[in-house]
């Protein structure tokens, strides 16, 4: 990794939590509302792999605000669909769950589990008869793994050897239920191992992250078809906020928060990639103040007006085509 | 011309004109389709254009939806609407809300087709009809076809829209004859008027409609009047200003479809009509629907579960006498 993809990943990462906890605070508040699911702990794998599979599609689920961050959607915009406003990136319409934005071919925000897992095959197959190999991702957590649409779509993938990265977050937990009582086995690659390729890497090392999306995205340009990530890693706040985390002991807790990935990427950027404390603290003060200005921007846009809650229901009025 | 020929001639000068165009189901392809919609595509386009996929509807209609976002202009075809159940929530939660929820980013230009209700004996599982569902979800439109015309010119538009379009066929219409007007210009997403009439107006749409029909005469003889009979093609979007405009000329309506009476399609045009036309009512509209049972496997019972064009004749009569007709 270059020293400026560190930095990159770093602000981002940074970046991504200031803003989940400025949202938790606004949803505290009232200002957002909803379902609201928070990604700290998780920004590691969040920014590293959208900073790795920097070409390609994207497609994942409804704890996304880093990822589309991270893949290039201003925090600003971002923050305002949080809000519900007009200016928001899906205009108010979608909210937290469901972000958007097909100029950086970023296809949400999906909020029923491993529904974006077909869809993602589907443009997969798009992209091969297209002639492009640069690969969809698709991120999904490991209660994902359990239901059909994630079986019949490594079926799906490896028989045609479309070029798809199955990127698994494994934070254990679907809502409550630990991954033991929903599986019979904790890791989730096994059962894309009879399908494809697969790997098992440390979600809360940005480093450890970038380089196996990094080599899955160059093997699946050339060709290699379909390969399966799975990401350890560990929420440190409940699945929303209207998760109490009950269902942790402090002690787990405790176990969780040791493997920060942001002071672990922070000791990396100094050691590693010769970044200076200031450097570092320079980067940090940048961060708060775009998130600063995020929340400042989506507080004071405009609501959606009423006429656009009949916009878009369909693409096309009748009588508009040319047969 | 065939139905099933007159289908399979619009995705075959669609896909001749636009190589985004791609048909993905169950043996749509080397086996050349279930009901031979599709036959002969796979040797013309190939393999890659015309894909037969496992049997998993889920991944079928939620592969439709990412080609779509990807670019291509997917026609999915699920073999019968019961299997289409499968795939409820990528045609539900995913084709029919993306375009919405991204507030107009993404477009889905793509068809779901499948074909539906009681054929000849295939009982519960492979004879039901779910346009009631389908139609009341805001961003799909849904079209039933009912004859050769029509077929060709409402597939060739639902092909070529940038809507998701649920595409409803029936099993007993495919080999149902008829000519193509190539120069018929209506728009096939609006309700047709199949035969003009003055003293009821009977609405209808998909193979239950060929019943209406045949049943016309025999009422009008009877009641001594003229029917006006129109056919749907749409549900959703519903044309009710073509409706609106016969029943104010006839002052009354008799609603037939063939799947189940209760929270059937037919209730919502008739609450309709009591909510926007009660004044330009006669009588109370009439309702014929099918049985509030699934539908049996014995020939005799399959029967008496649906409309016919006897039972439909008789109630129409019924309802006429006593409505002062």
């Amino acid at each position: 990794m270059e020293k400026l993809i560190a930095g990159d990943i770093y602000y981002l990462m940074y970046l991504g939590r200031a803003f989940e906890y400025k949202a938790k605070e606004h949803y505290m508040t009232g200002d957002i509302s909803g379902f609201l699911h928070l990604d700290i702990g998780q920004e590691a794998l969040s920014v590293a792999a959208m900073k790795a599979f920097e070409k390609g599609d994207v497609f994942t689920t409804y704890r996304e605000h880093i990822m589309a961050i991270a893949r290039g959607m201003e925090p600003k915009y971002v923050m305002a669909e949080l809000f519900g406003k007009a200016s928001g990136v899906s205009g108010g319409k979608g909210g937290s769950m469901h972000l958007f934005d097909p100029s950086h071919f970023f296809y949400g925000g999906d909020a029923i589990v491993g529904g974006q897992i077909p869809n993602a095959v589907g443009c997969a197959y798009a992209r091969k008869y297209q002639g492009n190999l640069e690969g969809v991702m698709v991120v999904f957590g490991d209660g994902a793994t359990n239901g059909g649409a994630f079986f019949e779509s490594l079926n799906i993938a490896a028989t045609h050897k479309l070029p798809i990265l199955f990127l698994c977050e494994n934070n254990e937990y679907a809502i409550g239920t630990n991954i033991k009582r929903a599986a019979p086995f904790k890791e989730q690659y096994k059962k894309a191992e009879p399908y494809m390729l697969t790997k098992a890497i440390d979600g809360m090392k940005a480093d450890e992250v970038y380089s196996a999306v990094k080599e899955a995205q160059s093997l699946i340009e050339k060709g290699h078809g379909p390969i399966f990530i799975e990401a350890y890693t560990c929420r440190f706040e409940g699945h929303s906020m209207s998760d109490a985390n009950l269902y942790r002991s402090s002690q787990e807790m405790k176990h969780c928060k040791a493997r920060d990935p942001l002071p672990y990427f922070k000791e990396k950027m100094l050691n590693s990639f010769n970044f200076s404390q200031e450097e570092v603290e320079a980067l940090e003060k940048k961060a708060n103040e775009c998130v600063d200005e995020a929340v400042d921007f989506a507080a004071n846009a405009k609501e959606p007006p009423l006429e656009a809650l009949y916009e878009h229901v369909f693409y096309e009025e009748l009588n508009n085509v040319v047969s | 011309m065939l139905y099933r020929e007159a289908l399979n001639r619009a995705l075959d000068e669609l896909m001749q004109k636009d190589e985004n165009i791609v048909i993905l189901g169950e043996d749509v392809g080397l086996y050349g389709g279930s009901y031979r919609v599709t036959e002969g595509l796979v040797e013309k386009y190939g393999e890659k254009r015309v894909i037969d996929t496992p049997i998993a509807e889920l991944s079928i209609v939620g592969n439709a939806v990412g080609m779509a976002i990807g670019g291509l202009r997917p026609v999915a075809e699920i073999m019968t609407a019961n299997f289409s159940l499968l795939a409820f929530d990528q045609i539900i939660n995913h084709m029919s809300k993306f375009h919405y929820m991204s507030n107009g980013k993404i477009k889905l230009p793509m068809v779901v087709r499948f074909p539906q209700g009681v054929s000849r004996q295939l009982a519960a599982q492979h004879s039901e009809s779910y346009e009631q569902m389908l139609s009341a979800v805001p961003g799909l439109r849904v079209v039933a076809t009912s004859d050769v015309n029509h077929a060709y010119h409402a597939l060739k538009k639902a092909i070529l829209l940038d809507d998701p379009v649920v595409f409803i066929e029936h099993e007993l219409l495919y080999n149902k004859k008829g000519e193509v007007d190539f120069n018929d210009t209506q728009d096939p997403f609006k309700a047709r008027v199949v035969k003009e009439g003055k003293d009821i107006t009977i609405v209808s749409y998909l193979k239950i409609l060929d019943d209406v029909t045949a049943s016309v005469a025999a009422i009008e003889k009877e009641l001594n009047c003229s029917c006006e009979v129109i056919d749907l093609c749409s549900l959703n979007p519903i044309d009710y200003e073509t409706l609106a405009k016969s029943i104010k000329k006839t002052s009354r309506l008799v609603m037939v479809e063939e799947d189940h009476k209760t929270g059937g399609f037919g209730s919502q045009i008739v609450s309709w009509a009591a909510e926007e036309l009660f004044y330009s009512l006669d009588a109370p509209p009439l309702r014929i629907a099918g049985e509030d049972v699934p539908i049996p496997y014995n020939r005799k019972l399959e029967l008496a579960s649906i409309p016919t064009v006897d039972s439909i004749t008789k109630k129409v009569i019924e309802w006429g006498h006593k409505n002062g007709l």
